[in-house]
């Protein structure tokens, strides 16, 4: 029995949430919000350029699409930034990059709760059942796709000191990840430490492991920013055994020295955050055209290389 | 006054205790892995502290004055990030053009950043800490604004080659920002022990109120401290920009805490009224040489480096008060 009325109040709802929806749809006005952390080093930067960028387009598109881009400075700041494009008008969807998976998830539930569609980034809620749409790049294979090109290219052994980023799901899994791949190999982790994925921290770390191990075969550095500090440590150190450094993510430079045969640095690891505007674009083409687009989208981390690597260039991209 | 001021200097206990500390640490990092002490790497660490040694010696002057900055990491990161754009502009002149350029914005620049908070504290009459925190976010936000989230680098490649023994470079084996700050720190030392200006930075310091009895002229004094604080955040941008050839948002990140905490442990008190310009250097090399023997010893994890950091920071302090004490 209140099961039965539970079913008819949400059908009524779900009625209703029609109307208001086929009424949208004759002058066809919608409007995107997307809330992202703000551009605080190198991968956010090119998120906000990427979100940006697609909003023009699809604003151009579409003429009675209306996309409020809106980066956040902390947690806190986005929970508050998420309450106020709610406040008096409410978006018809919401792309979301939660700066933090477990402080979030209430904050968009909330959003969610008042009928936003919502299309979550990167970093997954602890409530799965909030979102209508994940697109997501796949971490435990960033580590495994560096991992494997380690064993390939240092022949099956060699020392690697690992880099690793700031303490989180997301550092864990991609070396998890990277572990699993070197695992039955003579490839050895040497070392590990935080460099918090900034080029400083990569520079000094990178320094210190080179004072500590007299051979080190290989450096995986996770990520673009942290191997440019690192490349600088070696150079200074003029060591010569090293015969491999990798970073990650697809930084403009890095992949610029990719396409010019770069000795030391022939890889990257892609990790794009363009996967930002594949969110906004199924987000539009939900609104839009009803495409069916609910399910959750798994952006492949590709091994880029000499070969591909001109399909990950953007010359103007500040990442 | 000026017979207190010029009495023979005499080495007390107290000044000798953050060296006392920093001895304390090259044992433990000894200790932990012999390869602490090779010359290399004793280099990589000098080097690296100079940074917060700069920096921290114009800290000696605001907070011997009773005064704060927290905006010196995020001024470093606008003023380096300013002073790339405008050298790559002028790289078109020259480069001897584009690197006055850099060198000017930098310590022009830092200067005026400054010049803002001090006057802005002295007559707008308000409390240093909202004011620095205010133009921490300031200088921030414009260098994320400047970099688009992104980096700034130097262009071209032979620029990037031309400013490199800026920092990689050595003078008879010694790394050129380490002549920088023991150069600096001279200059600092007799600035703030044998000028007029010097006694009145910690007279302020010392008690406001009595200093302003003996017309000193406060507000400027305490400007002043800030511009000087300024100016060394110039010079320490001039010294980091060459390492990496760039500067994005994170850059100086925190510096300002490191900055104070090297004052601190170098026996400045951070209430003001006395201030010691090689106890600031003492400390800047005491923090850079912790995290150092942290990545060399292979007993503490990853994960739990920041604790035992801090922890030896502490016993470090004690080791320091209880020869203070003797």
């Amino acid at each position: 029995m209140r099961h039965a009325l539970i079913g008819l109040l949400a059908a009524a709802s779900f009625a209703a949430g029609m109307g208001a929806h086929a009424a949208q749809a004759e002058d066809a006005k919608y409007t995107i919000a997307v809330s992202l952390p703000t551009a605080d080093h190198g991968w956010t930067g090119g998120l906000l350029y990427d979100a940006k960028q697609e909003a023009a387009l699809l604003e151009h598109a579409y003429p009675g699409l209306t996309v409020i881009v809106k980066p956040s400075a902390s947690a806190a700041d986005q929970a508050s930034a998420l309450e106020d494009l709610t406040a008096g008008t409410k978006p018809d969807a919401l792309v979301v990059l939660p700066y933090d998976s477990s402080q979030l998830t209430g904050a968009v539930r909330r959003v969610k709760a008042k009928g936003v569609f919502i299309t979550v980034v990167d970093r997954g809620l602890t409530d799965p059942a909030i979102q209508d749409v994940y697109v997501a790049g796949d971490n435990p294979e960033f580590g495994r796709v560096a991992g494997r090109y380690f064993v390939q290219a240092l022949g099956g052994h060699g020392d690697v000191v690992v880099m690793r980023g700031i303490p989180t799901v997301v550092d864990t899994q991609r070396v998890t990840g990277f572990q699993q791949a070197i695992a039955g190999s003579g490839v050895k982790i040497l070392d590990m430490q935080f460099a918090n994925w900034s080029r400083d921290e990569g520079f000094k770390v990178m320094q210190d492991f080179l004072a500590k191990h007299a051979h080190i075969d290989a450096v995986w550095a996770a990520d673009d920013d942290v191997a440019q500090g690192a490349l600088r440590a070696i150079a200074q150190a003029k060591r010569t055994d090293i015969r491999l450094v990798v970073g990650g993510a697809g930084m403009r430079e890095v992949i610029r020295g990719v396409i010019d045969g770069n000795k030391l640095v022939p890889v990257d690891v892609s990790y794009p955050p363009s996967m930002m505007k594949t969110a906004i674009d199924l987000t539009a083409a939900h609104l839009i055209s009803k495409a069916a687009v609910r399910g959750t989208f798994l952006i492949s981390t590709v091994l880029i290389t000499k070969d591909n690597a001109q399909e990950f260039y953007d010359p103007n991209s500040p990442f | 006054m000026p017979a207190r001021g010029w009495r023979l200097p005499r080495i007390e206990p107290a000044s000798l205790a953050p060296f006392a500390a920093l001895a304390f640490l090259v044992v433990i990092g000894t200790l932990l892995n012999a390869r602490f002490l090779a010359p290399d790497n004793i280099a990589n660490v000098v080097t690296r502290a100079s940074f917060i040694a700069v920096i921290g010696i114009g800290a000696t002057f605001v907070i011997a004055a009773g005064g704060l900055d927290l905006s010196v990491g995020s001024m470093s990161a606008f003023i380096g990030g300013s002073a790339i754009l405008l050298a790559n502009a002028s790289a078109a002149h020259g480069f001897d053009a584009a690197l006055a350029v850099g060198a000017l914005v930098a310590i022009g620049g830092g200067a005026l950043c400054g010049l803002a908070n001090g006057l802005v504290i002295t007559v707008g009459r308000l409390e240093a800490f909202i004011v620095t925190l205010g133009s921490m976010g300031i200088f921030r936000a414009l260098t994320t604004y400047l970099a688009q989230g992104g980096s700034l680098s130097l262009t071209p490649d032979d620029l990037q080659d031309l400013v490199r023994p800026v920092y990689f470079g050595t003078v008879l084996g010694v790394p050129v920002p380490v002549l920088v700050f023991v150069a600096l720190g001279a200059v600092a030392w007799v600035l703030l022990n044998r000028t007029p200006f010097g006694r009145h930075v910690v007279a302020i310091g010392a008690n406001e109120e009595v200093a302003r009895f003996s017309s000193v002229a406060i507000g400027r004094v305490r400007t002043i401290t800030y511009v000087i604080q300024g100016a060394c955040v110039g010079i320490a941008t001039i010294l980091y920009v060459p390492r990496l050839s760039s500067v994005t948002p994170t850059s100086g990140l925190l510096w300002e805490l490191q900055a104070i905490t090297a004052v601190v442990i170098g026996g400045t008190s951070l209430r003001g009224g006395n201030g010691r310009i090689w106890g600031t250097i003492a400390g800047a090399l005491v923090l850079e040489s912790v995290a150092n023997i942290m990545v060399l010893s292979n007993i503490v994890s990853e994960y739990l480096i920041g604790a035992v950091q801090g922890a030896i920071i502490i016993v470090a302090m004690l080791v320091q008060r209880s020869l203070r004490r003797n």
